[in-house]
């Protein structure tokens, strides 16, 4: 199942510059690693030591944060899109 | 001449150029200004400060962007008015109220965007944006059409009429959005991927916006002839406005402004319906859960706070406290203050004076301190939340007679002078 996912500009460098991919996965756990695996770097820039979301990294799932769902094992759906969004922003 | 020295990640201290970046490529941390301290200390001197304008401007030295004519409307430079009556009431005694309702567009997001936007106007910006609970878009909107930008500012739906209103009067563009602020708020921030040529004032220059908050923390220990309080209660929304007041007097020191070291406690003011940093505290964790926000103080409604960590953390090494106080609670505060001092406060003036109320009557607030408390916004852009709460005392014909009937019962002071003469 194809998740599309939103890159922020700070994460374009990882991805030659687009501002969405395609990946597979069926949570959105999943759907990271998948991005990682497809763009060497990701994994590194959006997990802490623990492998858990760093503080300051937001990911939506159809526009929900996944903190307010299941976190990392928040299941996604065909068409649905993912959104990585720096969480330092507002106020 | 500006005194950056380079912005800095908080988190991993990676290093940046002072461009229009707000969080840490690598770990996405924010990204905070550095001065060079030598430098500004050699230069900015209480005589330079009291020969500048009556404005944020005058520190200059301490802000990031230097322009002989920077976009500006007057913001800063606010009443710092002694509060006895009020202090009496709450068992305080050297009270002070920082009356940021006296603002331009009558909140203290003056400060912040008459600074975002200078810089933004030297980095090249044509378009100013922010995602906001109201108060950040009547200040954008009104400095944008000052500085003959466009404007682009986002709002949730609900917000109270007279900041829709407020906003839309300058012409630029609002769009109402069918969400709540965090909403607002994630939309701006992917927006500013897509919409690299715009400032918004809390996203892409976040990093120096914030900054104008410290003036606060200068004004206060100015106004106080150069020293710093002992507390200060502080609202907080996102938490930004607490930690560069903390800031604010670490600088003074810095630069020798001060003669005492400043040891001032930093406590924090939450809605009860909105109270992630509140309620972090009061658990004594680290770990700032997001709340869906519930509060007729929607400038204050921001569930996923951005920098409520460094709050707490700010709170915490000062030796400070923070509470929550419900919707009722706020409207006696509100009440409160406007009758004890003549001040009407919007609904997030009345959760500083509540969250006041409650640390001073738990002992933590305490009556040998010099208490300053932040009141960050004017009463008639909420007028809304004070609906059934207040009006005529009574109405009556045009007569002398129904007045007199009317007033019957209720015994005003008596002018003295008035009864000696005609007794």
């Amino acid at each position: 199942m194809t998740i599309k996912v939103r890159i922020p500009t700070q994460l374009r460098t990882l991805t030659g510059g687009a501002g969405e991919v395609g990946v597979e996965g069926t949570t959105v756990g999943e759907v990271l690693k998948a991005l990682d695996a497809a763009h060497a770097g990701f994994a590194e820039r959006l997990f802490d030591d623990t492998g858990e979301l760093r503080r300051f990294v937001n990911v939506f799932v159809a526009d929900e944060d996944v903190r307010f769902l299941e976190g990392l094992a928040t299941p996604v759906a065909e068409g649905q899109t993912l959104s990585i969004v720096p969480a330092v922003a507002g106020g | 001449m500006d005194f950056v020295s380079g912005l800095r990640c908080r988190e991993c201290g990676r290093a940046y150029p002072a461009e229009a970046l707000h969080v840490c490529d690598y770990c996405f941390g924010p990204l905070e200004v550095s001065y060079d301290y030598e430098r500004v200390a050699a230069t900015m001197t209480r005589e330079r400060i009291a020969a500048g304008p009556r404005s944020i401007w005058r520190y200059a030295d301490l802000l990031p962007v230097a322009d002989p004519a920077p976009v500006d409307l007057g913001a800063g430079f606010t009443p710092l008015i002694r509060a006895e009556r009020l202090a009496a009431e709450l068992g305080l005694g050297e009270l002070w109220i920082k009356d940021d309702t006296a603002n331009p567009t009558g909140s203290f997001k003056d400060r912040v965007v008459s600074v975002a936007l200078t810089k933004a106007r030297q980095l090249g910006f044509k378009v100013a944006a922010c995602a906001s609970t109201g108060n950040l878009a009547n200040s954008v909107a009104a400095h944008a059409a000052r500085a003959g930008m466009e404007s682009v500012v986002l709002i949730p739906h609900d917000l109270e009429k007279a900041k829709v209103t407020m906003t839309a009067v300058y012409g630029g563009r609002v769009i109402s959005v069918e969400g709540s602020y965090d909403d607002v708020n994630r939309l701006c921030a992917e927006l500013t991927s897509e919409q690299p040529s715009w400032a918004f004032v809390n996203v892409n220059v976040r990093t120096y916006y914030a900054e104008g908050s410290k003036t606060l923390a200068f004004e206060v220990a100015e106004q106080l002839g150069w020293q710093a309080p002992d507390h200060v209660v502080v609202p907080i929304g996102s938490g930004s406005q607490l930690t560069k007041v903390a800031k604010g007097f670490a600088e003074l020191w810095k630069v020798g402004l001060l003669d005492e070291e400043p040891s001032v406690r930093i406590s924090g003011a939450q809605a009860s319906g909105c109270a992630p940093v509140a309620t972090a505290f009061a658990e004594g964790t680290d770990a700032i859960r997001p709340v869906k926000p519930d509060t007729i103080a929607k400038s204050l409604a921001i569930g996923n706070p951005a920098d409520g960590w460094y709050a707490l953390d700010a709170i915490r090494t000062s030796g400070g406290s923070c509470a929550s106080v419900t919707d009722d609670e706020v409207i006696a505060g509100i009440r409160l203050l406007a009758r004890t001092e003549g001040i009407f406060a919007e609904t997030a003036g009345g959760v500083t004076i509540a969250t006041l109320a409650k640390l001073a009557a738990q002992g933590v607030v305490r009556s040998d301190e010099r208490v300053v408390a932040l009141v960050t916004g004017h009463g008639l852009k909420t007028v809304e939340a004070l609906t059934g709460e207040v009006g005529p005392t009574t109405t009556i014909a045009p007569t002398l007679e129904a007045f007199a009937a009317a007033m019957g019962g209720d015994s005003l002071s008596t002018n003295e002078s008035d009864a000696r003469s005609t007794s």
